[in-house]
């Protein structure tokens, strides 16, 4: 459901489809297993392909921004759908500086 | 507001049904004749609703949920969660921004997101009863009016 690629410290995660509870726990497990494995210094989350997201997402992201603060890297939220866009401003976590 | 229609939904509290009820009564509301955005809102709010029903209500076990949604004369869309799991202690405080009971994976969200995406959120609970979310949402554009 998801594609990454790594390059040089930085791997990026292609997210598609909507973003809930029921899917984003396979999400998460399998973001988390390539991020142990490759350690990246910065994870890209890029959220073009995403058509829907509730505060499921916004947990996600907090989420990832405290596992990447654990093994010392970065993590940025790229590429915003309007309504996307919509919801994490509403979060506040653009305040973690993780907007692209 | 007389309800001009309606329609009863009751689904086993299964988190694929999240889509399926987000959906659902996004498909009802459509002729109201929403924007893409006001679409997005609903289907937001009711998945918000929804979800925490299934996660804190039901605490993933099986139960049942409720949905009512209908639609006054004057295009007011009314939409009513209600599950039979263990009720809010303190609602309160389970509506202010980022308090949750759910752990590390949860932001606390859900009904800050249901109160800025909707005109009205109400909440009534019992503790061992259950909890009923009505989420209320005006839709001013009618048919005639718009550009073609
Ligand atoms: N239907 C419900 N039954 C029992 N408790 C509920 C119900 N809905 C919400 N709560 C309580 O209210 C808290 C806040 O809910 P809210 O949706 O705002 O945040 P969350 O579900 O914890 O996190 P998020 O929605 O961001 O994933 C929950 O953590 C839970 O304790
Ligand atoms: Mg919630």
């Amino acid at each position: 459901m998801i594609n990454t690629d790594y390059q040089d410290g930085v791997m990026t995660v292609y997210l598609s489809g909507e973003i809930d509870q029921h899917t984003s726990k396979s999400i998460r497990q399998e973001i988390d297993s390539r991020t142990e494995a490759l350690r990246p210094n910065l994870l890209c989350l890029d959220f073009s392909k995403v058509r829907f997201m509730d505060s499921s997402g916004i947990g996600l992201i907090m989420g990832r921004f405290r596992q990447m603060s654990l093994i010392g890297g970065r993590l940025k939220i790229t590429n915003l759908p309007e309504n996307i866009d919509r919801i994490v401003k509403l979060s506040g976590v653009q305040t973690l500086g993780v907007l692209k | 507001m007389k309800s001009q229609n309606y329609m009863d939904l009751k689904i086993p509290s299964k988190s694929i049904n999240e889509s399926f009820a987000r959906s659902a009564v996004a498909a009802f509301c459509l002729q109201l004749d929403p924007t893409i955005a006001e679409l997005a809102d609903i289907k937001t709010a009711v998945s918000e609703a929804v979800t925490n029903c299934i996660v804190h209500a039901y605490n993933s076990a099986n139960g049942e949920i409720y949905i009512k949604s209908e639609i006054t004369d004057d295009r007011v869309l009314i939409v009513k969660i209600r599950d039979k799991g263990k009720g809010i202690a303190d609602i309160k405080q389970a509506m202010e921004p980022l308090f949750t009971t759910g752990g590390e994976e949860r932001a606390g969200l859900g009904f800050a997101v249901m109160e800025s995406f909707m005109d009205k959120v109400k909440v009534t609970s019992r503790e061992g009863k259950g909890t009923t979310v009505t989420l209320y949402k005006k839709f001013f554009r009618v048919t005639n009016e718009k550009p073609e």
